[in-house]
């Protein structure tokens, strides 16, 4: 079970890594609203909206604070306490926020065998990032281990944000991962 | 998703895509693989005779494609192995009265840890799913359809988006496909990271905007599934079958493979392996057969200790059972299953007590929390494997954990716990002397021997 913590309110001080302050986050913008709408109605009841409107509120306020979630059950017409609930549910929407690359690590069996911790403390050792401990200082980079990413073959495998998908990572390869992250080849989180 | 996503494609040699396309092992599903421009639709046509069994699913009545896959014997690739024809006949038909919303859904939430396959075919090879799922779509009359990918498949969500866009500017979705009247349509929907929507109803819960939490059975989801509607759920797998089914025929495709559990299916080969990746292969060949004589066998050397062979809810096997042909009914009746197909290698240097404990912490982590015997018990589970694995056991730990499978096992409206328990029993009881030397001797066997 992915035991919830409880979501920043929007009125807490900014945690580093945030880019937008919360303050002039509290809404969303009528692009995504209408973006919501859209998807809401391809499918045959609303509520189907849930999981795509919270990725698109997790794109404009980089992560999903309370009024995220209130902001998405306002768009979609259903209740807060279902947009929670689904929110908490689900490990890939952030309740906290995150670096502009948010390594994640996959630990499961597959990768264990093949260095899966090396490479856990490679990571850490190069960016400094405590792994589940939210956003280094500068906001640059976050680091968590997370279970099975479906890359078994190829292990050990690093998830960078949302899409870059490395295999076979070793030492050298890493650099280059981190490398790219620094150059700017690899859009931030949320980006 | 405006993200770069960049992919480059794993050194061959290291890797396996796709088996060996050879008159005896034939490749059905994973038709180019590893070539990242293959999964256009004009590929997929001048290629792979692309889109022709759809056209000839649909001269045919949609009883007779369900007759055509039942005479292949196809068994659901996702982990159960239940038959698909079969599953197929339980959506209810239209009565003169009453004119039905029938739904058919495509399980692409692969997590079972071991198993990519599925990534292969939505990577490589979209279209192929999407034919078998409007052929699929045709034998039940449904009109519309949804593809449900796992989070962590964002990127090929979007390369979905853009293969069905192909297919429904060719004509093979939207209205009065290929001339015959009837409109289908596939939409794709994208989980967030929640193992438990492998399981069909949770993945019905997720896709109508819910937590994913297995639905009490029954009804099944032939009867009420997504959106209230009957509903059949097939794995990717399953579904990119389809379409070679009808393009060699049913009674063709059912002599590969042993009777009973036709066809090809993709191993996903992981863990301490030579030649790690996807091997397409016919049902019934031996376990080391594959390892050893197609995967090139051990990667580190040493010998291989113990092998999960289906996923990682199967429970262990070791070396007396690694000439088991690898089919569903002979891997069961050897105490496991066949599952995703996902076979697991470790070597003999592979520590038990804590592989256990890794996978426990699996299961801990993925159930979704509705079931008492589930949610406490595989938390029970982790807390004494962790003590033993770190040197904290204690001396009736092992009968304690012991106790904990029975009570767990078929008790919970999903397989999840069942599939936390079987790797804990298999090991336990394969490996007993590791767990006691942990707790007796505060330290590892198979580390003091490596």
């Amino acid at each position: 079970m992915n035991h919830p913590l409880t979501p920043e309110t929007s009125d807490v001080p900014l945690a580093p890594g945030l880019r937008l302050p919360l303050s002039q986050q509290s809404r969303l913008s009528p692009e995504a609203v209408a973006e919501i709408n859209a998807i809401a109605d391809k499918y045959p009841d609303r509520l189907a909206g849930t999981l795509p409107a919270l990725y698109i509120a997790q794109r404009e306020f980089g992560f999903l604070s309370l009024a995220a979630m209130k902001e998405v059950a306002a768009a979609l017409g259903v209740p807060e306490g279902h947009v929670y609930g689904v929110a908490t549910f689900y490990t890939m929407f952030r309740k906290r926020p995150v670096g502009r690359f948010h390594l994640q690590v996959c630990t499961n069996l597959c990768c264990a065998l093949n260095g899966a911790a090396e490479l856990m403390k490679k990571v850490a050792e190069k960016t400094g990032a405590i792994p589940g401990g939210g956003a280094t200082g500068d906001g640059m980079w976050s680091l968590e281990p997370v279970e099975c990413l479906a890359s078994c073959g190829s292990a050990p495998c690093l998830q960078v944000n949302e899409a870059v998908y490395d295999e076979f990572v070793d030492e050298a390869k890493l650099e280059a991962i981190l490398d790219a992250c620094r150059r700017g080849d690899y859009s931030p989180w949320g980006k | 998703m405006s993200m770069a996503h960049i992919r480059v494609k794993p050194d061959p040699q290291r890797y396996s895509f796709d088996g060996f396309g050879s008159a005896q092992y034939p490749n059905l599903m994973l038709l180019g693989a590893g070539d990242l421009d293959n999964w256009t639709l004009k590929t997929y046509r001048d290629k792979w005779e692309g889109y022709q069994a759809l056209g000839r699913a649909l001269k045919m009545e949609p009883s007779a494609v369900t007759a055509e896959v039942k005479v292949s014997d196809l068994r659901g690739r996702g982990g159960a192995g239940f038959r698909t024809g079969l599953k197929w006949t339980f959506m209810p038909k239209d009565t003169p009265e009453r004119k039905l919303t029938r739904y058919v859904v495509c399980n692409g939430d692969e997590g079972e840890p071991g198993t990519f396959k599925d990534r292969a075919i939505l990577e490589y090879n979209p279209h192929q799913l999407i034919e078998g799922m409007i052929i699929a779509a045709w034998a039940m009359q449904c009109r519309m359809g949804f593809i449900y990918l796992r989070g962590e498949f964002g990127w090929l969500v979007d390369k979905l988006d853009a293969a069905l866009q192909q297919a429904r500017d060719a004509g093979f979705l939207g209205k009065d496909i290929l001339g015959t009247g009837w409109d289908f349509d596939l939409l794709t929907y994208r989980g967030a990271g929640a193992y438990i929507c492998g399981e069909e109803t949770a993945l019905l819960n997720s896709l109508e905007g819910r937590r994913g939490e297995p639905r009490v059975k029954p009804p099944f989801p032939a009867q009420v599934g997504a959106f209230g509607q009957p509903t059949t759920v097939n794995n990717v797998e399953t579904l990119a079958a389809v379409p070679a089914i009808l393009r060699m025929g049913g009674a063709q495709y059912a002599r590969i493979g042993t009777p009973g559990n036709t066809g090809t299916r993709i191993y996903s080969l992981s863990g301490h392996i030579k030649r790690p990746g996807l091997y397409e292969l016919p049902l019934g060949l031996p376990l080391d057969f594959i390892m050893n004589d197609l995967a090139g066998g051990s990667s580190t050397g040493r010998k291989i200790k113990a092998v999960i062979p289906g996923g990682s809810s199967a429970p262990l096997f070791d070396a007396k059972d690694f000439d088991c042909p690898m089919d569903f009914d002979t891997v069961k009746a050897r105490g496991s299953m066949a599952g995703s197909g996902g076979i697991i290698v470790m070597d003999d240097a592979t520590c038990m007590v804590r592989t256990t404990l890794r996978l426990t912490h699996f299961y801990a982590h993925e159930s979704c929390g509705q079931c008492t015997p589930c949610r406490e018990g595989c938390n029970w589970m982790e807390m004494i494997l962790n003590r033993i694995e770190h040197g904290e056991g204690r001396p009736g730990d092992l009968a304690l954990l012991e106790s904990l499978p029975p009570r767990i096992n078929m008790r919970t409206l999903c397989p999840l716990g069942d599939a936390a328990c079987g790797p804990v029993e298999s090991a336990i009881t394969k490996f007993r002397a590791e767990f006691e030397h942990h707790i007796s001797h505060k330290a590892c066997l198979a580390c003091a021997g490596a």
